[in-house]
Order: structure tokens, then sequence, then C-alpha cells
């Protein structure tokens, strides 16, 4: 019991000089609960993330735009792999991670179970969505664990041409004609609120944000990142000529900072509960690709087996 | 049984949150060993705080022949980066 009080005691003043805690090194168990539910919610909600903006990849506007869709999508795919293995990292695999996901034990960020109906909205997911996540990455670049940090640090730097892409895409709507403005309008005015919604419950009802506050896991809380997205995103609305659909926002001369309406939060745990537009259309979606990609990965394992034979055989020979 | 013993590469983390880098590598006779070795070879300045090492044969390198096969076809995928998108100085923050 003494032992434990001292490790404990130990890992917490790592923690306070900004150490870095790295896969070997001793961590309470619920340190490595958190961090296992943290990183495989992010590295599922990169590769569930990959199917909204599919649905576009066939259809998209010009080759420009299909070379940098295609270009995005294919880094959020590096990006769940590197995040997995992160997780990896804490003693859990892969093959458990998976199974979590399309059982719905393990969640991911709601904001994916809301459609893509028109080509703005892959500007407005590229501009509000990564915007959104940027937020929470930059600040996980400095997370206290090790390999999760370094993950945020190769994420954020690939990252960085997903917004502009969005951003690009909207700009160009907003100076066409004006049923193209209206389309970026209505794709603002859809994506908003779930964006806002991504930074997670506010801190008053947040079950984890003060543990992970104190293990450094978290820098900054979901209110914190969420004040910090609506103030650079407000006046990049205002550039692209659209409006944010809160008659709430306002300009708050003294804090510095914007004031935003109240967030519908039965709309969030309704989507968190699974009964979000899309949420069974992605898991189907999930599990029907991992299944017909099992005769793809046995096929590999044998080949490899085959190889493995023959290059014995070789030696034998020689 | 071969006579010599073994080549180990050996990786070094100078200080937590820093990945492993490659430094060297050394001859041991066993995994053990090459950390010994390790440590006295390659951290008497106190240049880390985390060993790894891995016997050289278990390491598969890309052949440099296959350098262009490998490495040419992210040379013109320049929409990658964010430099490739067109967006006025005064959108801040992006």
């Amino acid at each position: 019991m003494e032992k434990l009080h001292d490790l404990q005691q130990a890992f917490q003043a790592k923690i306070d000089a900004d150490e870095k805690i790295e896969p070997k090194d001793w961590m309470p168990d619920a340190y490595r609960k958190t961090l296992i539910r943290q990183i495989s919610q992010h590295a599922h909600s990169e590769i569930v993330g990959m199917l909204p903006e599919g649905n576009w990849i066939s259809r998209a506007p010009s080759l420009r735009r299909k070379v940098a869709l295609l270009a995005k999508v294919q880094d959020e795919a590096g990006h769940g792999l590197y995040l997995y293995s992160a997780a990896e990292t804490l003693g859990i695999d892969r093959e458990t991670l998976i199974d979590d996901l399309h059982t719905g034990k393990a969640k991911y960020s709601s904001i994916f179970n809301y459609p893509t109906l028109s080509w703005a909205d892959i500007g407005a997911i590229g501009w509000l969505v990564d915007g959104a996540a940027i937020m929470n990455q930059v600040m996980l670049t400095r997370t206290s664990y090790g390999p999760y940090a370094r993950a945020m640090v190769r994420i954020c730097k690939e990252e960085s041409f997903h917004q502009r892409q969005g951003y690009e895409i909207l700009l160009t709507l907003c100076r066409g004609s004006e049923a193209q403005k209206e389309m970026a309008q209505d794709a603002l005015n859809r994506w908003w609120w779930p964006s806002l919604m991504m930074f997670g419950p506010s801190d008053k009802e947040s079950q984890h944000t003060e543990q992970s506050m104190l293990w450094k896991i978290k820098r900054k809380t979901n209110d914190e990142l969420r004040q910090q997205f609506v103030d650079a995103t407000v006046p990049q609305a205002e550039f692209l000529g659209l409006s944010i659909p809160d008659p709430d926002l306002k300009w708050n001369e003294e804090t510095g900072h914007y004031e935003f309406g109240e967030i519908n939060w039965d709309e969030f745990w309704q989507v968190v509960k699974g009964n979000g537009p899309c949420n069974r259309e992605r898991i189907k979606a999930r599990i029907k690709a991992h299944e017909e990609g099992a005769w793809v990965r046995e096929a590999a394992m044998a080949y490899a087996k085959k190889r493995k034979e023959r290059a014995t055989a070789a030696q034998k020979v020689a | 049984m071969k006579k010599n013993w073994p080549l180990w590469e050996v990786f070094i983390r100078s200080k937590n949150g820093l990945s492993h880098k490659h430094v060297g590598s050394l001859h041991a006779a066993d995994a053990e060993m090459a950390i010994e070795n390790a440590r006295d070879v390659y951290t008497r300045r106190s240049e880390g705080i985390s060993i790894w090492v891995v016997e050289s044969g278990n390491i598969t390198a890309s052949s440099p022949n296959q350098t262009d096969a490998l490495f040419d076809p992210a040379n013109d995928k320049v929409y990658r980066h964010p430099t490739f998108y067109d967006l006025p100085d005064e959108v801040k923050h992006i």
C-alpha cells in the first residue's frame, strides 16, 4: 500500500514537472484506461471520418478538388493508424480496439454521424470540423503521454492543409453564383452547431475533464477550446460573407471574446447515444469494410508464410 | 556456431517525450549484454534515459535501388501541402 502511494506520488510529481510519461514507466491503471479510451476514440474518429468525405470523392467538381479530397481522406487513414499504434503501446491490441468500435462499446466523434448532402459540406467539414479538431489536437501535442504527443505532432503537421482546402472550397462558392453562395450558407447552417458540440459537454457536465487536466492529458477544458474556436472562426465566416446561424452571437468588447447561444445538448446526447442521422449507417459501413477485407488479410498472411517456407527451403539447398 | 558476437543496432531516448533515435551499433553476445554495452559506449555523458537494442539482422531496410520507385510518387503531389491552397492574407488562424 505504502509502495503504491509512493509510485502515485512520483508519477504525479513527474506530471507536475511537465515531464512525459513513456510506455514502460509506471502509471496508475486509471491513467492507462483513460488514455486507451481517449486515444482509441480519437483513432476511430479518423477512420469513421473518412466515410462522409469519401462520399464525395467520385463527385468532386474538378480534378484539383478530387486529388485534394483524396489526399485528405488518405491522410485520415494514416492518422487513424498512428493513433491505434499509440494506443497499442498501452498494452491493448488492435483487434480489441476494432471490435469495441463495431460493437458500439467505443465511441467516435459524433460529428461524423451527420450526412454530407452537398459539395459545400466538404468545404464546411474542412473549415469547421477540421478547424475544431486542429484546435484540440494542437493542445494534445503537449499531452503528458509521450507516444500520443508525438503522434499529434505528426498529425498536426500533416493536417495543416485540410482546413485550408475546405476554406478554399467555400471561398470559391461564395465568390460564385447566388445559388453557390446559398449552398455554402446552407452547409454552414447545418455544420455550425454540430462543430461546437465536437468539443464535448460543458465543463460543469464533463465527467473526465477534471482528472484529465490534473494528469495533463488535456491542457484546456472543453469550454476553453470551444471559445477559442468561436473566436477564430467568426471573422473567417464574415470574410466569406456568410452568417453564423446563432441569433445570440455577439462580440463582447470587455472580455475580448464572442458570446454565443446555448448548444442543444439534447441533440448532442441523442447523437452520442447512437440516434444521430447516420450512426447505424456508419457502423454498418465499417463492419462491412472489415468483413469484406478479411480475405485480403488472410491471403497476405498465407503469402508471407509461403515466402518464408521458400526462403527456408532455399537456404537448406545452399 | 559463429565465433563472432552478433551485431546490434542501438537506439537512445535522450529524454522522455522524445523518440528513441538510432545512434550506432555494437557487438554483444545477447540482448542483455547489448544493453550493458550500449550503456557503456553510448551514454557515458548522460546522453540518454532509455535504450533499445535490435539485432541488426532483424532490421529490414529498403534498397537504395528502390529510391525512385518508393519516393518519387510524392514529388508531384503539391496539394498535400498547405501552401497549395490560395487564401487571402486577411483570413487569420488558418
